[in-house]
């Protein structure tokens, strides 16, 4: 029950003349005025996108890494879990198992989509064909034994000797890269018109381009990154708490940090939803009294009528 | 009575006019009057909030209606993207500066909790709505917050069925749902401070108005 000093008996003091439809029409003239001459001060913010080409152009042997990783499995997607694949259970909160419950909702095969389904569609390749077929025919081991080498090949010259079909592979998938044919085959792999991004977005992830632009403009989790914008600009500032949590042990070195921080949050916005109800917390403003201050023609007025 | 009467009583039409008049009287919905305490600039931040969402609402309709690929190749489109982000900065910052008048108000009390709770779901809902906008840039800060987002989302389950990744399912979240929600919301908040009234200050004793004065 609230304190009787938190009541509010409805006012039987005098009015005053108070005009709101003018009041908003003045607001909505203040703030288009504002926006306007920030915008034309400031514009907007739009760095263009990273794309697939424009990645293996720009750090081919990052892109070939990446590659390689998505073709054995070892990569971030790869090992994710729930929603994308079966590789990992993912992150719990005690007892709750959020994120397997409700199973893979967008599936990927990282082996198949970023690697050997692309190469499937180069045409008049029989060399890309005989390396795809001996890959695919290999025992596990085999092929791992392919991978490693490959990996250990990437930036150094002198060949990659031991990576059988994999070096060949690798060399049309950077070619088909490059030329922006990988971009379009993520894309339109099941259908003409495509919105979702999950597989392009989720293989751009695995490499360091995107992670090399965002440290830059100083967008990282352990920047702040998602409250802030790219260059100067104020982005989400409203999610500092969301973000701060990420800063602080234990969620910082936490493998559950993701999950911990949205359960903290999740309780907190109940809590913020709910203050009216929460004994001690909705009675702070009678503690703190700020009011006093936003209302204090009205208690300079009662104190002269008392006196 | 006579047989339009109870017939006009009958009526779904004639007893939701009712209800709504009983509810809401129109001097009640649009007062020319307010409580002498009602002075002061922080009254002002529930006023530009709206403001800020009508401003954000009709440059966001214009976006909208040239698809979203406009503003990125048009010097037009740009300035419409310039007023609608600058709006959303405005009006999170005219919000939360309402919120905590509010909360530093005690504006729950005297039977108005459910207008506390109003706001702040708005509040959250509006923070959903901002973030789908910037999933729905289609340049690089969208890139990189949707594939950082992703795992927060996926880690509590709710990625498997509002995938941050998927460009087409947030940007339908961004210029219909969300801002259906937001404005349904401040509507509905609107219209339970205009049925309960601006909170009145917190009581104070005679003697302790008094030792202020002389203070």
């Amino acid at each position: 029950m609230a304190s009787p000093r938190d009541a509010a008996p409805p006012w039987t003091g005098p009015y005053r003349s108070y005009d709101l439809v003018k009041e908003l029409a003045i607001c909505i003239a203040v703030v288009a005025a504002l926006a306007t001459l920030l915008t034309i001060l400031f514009s907007s913010p739009d760095e263009k996108p990273s794309t697939i080409a424009s990645w293996a152009r720009s750090q081919p042997n990052d892109f070939l890494t990446t590659a390689t990783a998505e073709l054995d499995g070892s990569s971030d997607t790869a090992g994710y879990g729930p929603p994308y694949n079966h590789a990992a259970t993912g992150q719990v909160i005690g007892p709750l198992h959020l994120q397997s419950w409700l199973g893979v909702s967008h599936p990927v095969s990282t082996a198949v989509d970023y690697v050997l389904a692309p190469l499937a569609t180069i045409p008049n390749d029989p060399a890309l064909r005989a390396a795809l077929a001996r890959y695919v025919a290999a025992p596990a081991a085999q092929r791992s034994a392919w991978t490693d080498a490959y990996a250990k090949s990437i930036g150094r010259a002198g060949g990659s000797s031991g990576a059988g079909p994999v070096a060949p592979m690798m060399t049309s998938l950077l070619g088909l890269a490059q030329s922006g044919g990988l971009d379009g085959a993520l894309l339109t792999s099941r259908h003409f018109y495509q919105t979702d991004y999950t597989k392009p977005l989720l293989f751009l992830a695995d490499g360091s381009l995107l992670s090399d632009r965002a440290q830059a403009q100083h967008l990282l989790g352990d920047q702040w990154g998602m409250m802030n914008e790219t260059g100067s600009y104020p982005g989400q500032v409203w999610l500092w708490l969301y973000t701060f949590w990420y800063q602080i042990k234990p969620f910082s070195t936490s493998d559950n940090a993701d999950a911990l921080v949205w359960a903290l949050m999740m309780l907190l916005s109940v809590a913020f939803v709910c203050i009216p109800f929460i004994p001690g917390v909705r009675s702070i403003p009678r503690w703190i009294p700020l009011h006093r201050l936003i209302w204090r023609e009205h208690y300079r007025a009662q104190a002269g009528r008392a006196s | 009575m006579s047989v339009h009467d109870a017939s006009r009583e009958r009526s779904w039409t004639a007893r939701l006019r009712a209800r709504a008049e009983r509810a809401l009287p129109p001097e009640q919905l649009l007062p020319d009057r307010q409580p002498a305490y009602v002075a002061s600039w922080i009254y002002v931040f529930g006023a530009l909030t709206i403001a800020a969402l009508v401003a954000i609402v009709a440059s966001g309709l214009i976006l909208g209606l040239k698809g979203p690929a406009w503003w990125h190749v048009t010097a037009i489109g740009r300035f419409f993207n310039g007023i609608h982000l600058w709006s959303v900065e405005i009006f999170f910052f005219t919000m939360v500066v309402h919120l905590w008048g509010k909360f530093f108000m005690g504006a729950w009390r005297g039977g108005r909790s459910l207008t506390w709770v109003a706001g702040a779901v708005t509040f959250l809902i509006a923070i959903a709505a901002a973030f789908t906008g910037y999933l729905s840039q289609q340049n690089f800060d969208a890139q990189w917050i949707s594939t950082q987002a992703k795992d927060g989302l996926n880690s509590v389950g709710i990625g498997a069925f509002f995938n941050v990744t998927n460009f087409g399912q947030m940007y339908t979240f961004h210029v219909i749902l969300l801002p259906l929600a937001v404005v349904l919301l401040t509507a509905w908040h609107v219209l339970l401070v205009r049925r309960h009234g601006v909170v009145p200050p917190y009581v104070r004793s005679a003697a302790a108005a008094r030792g202020e004065e002389h203070a």
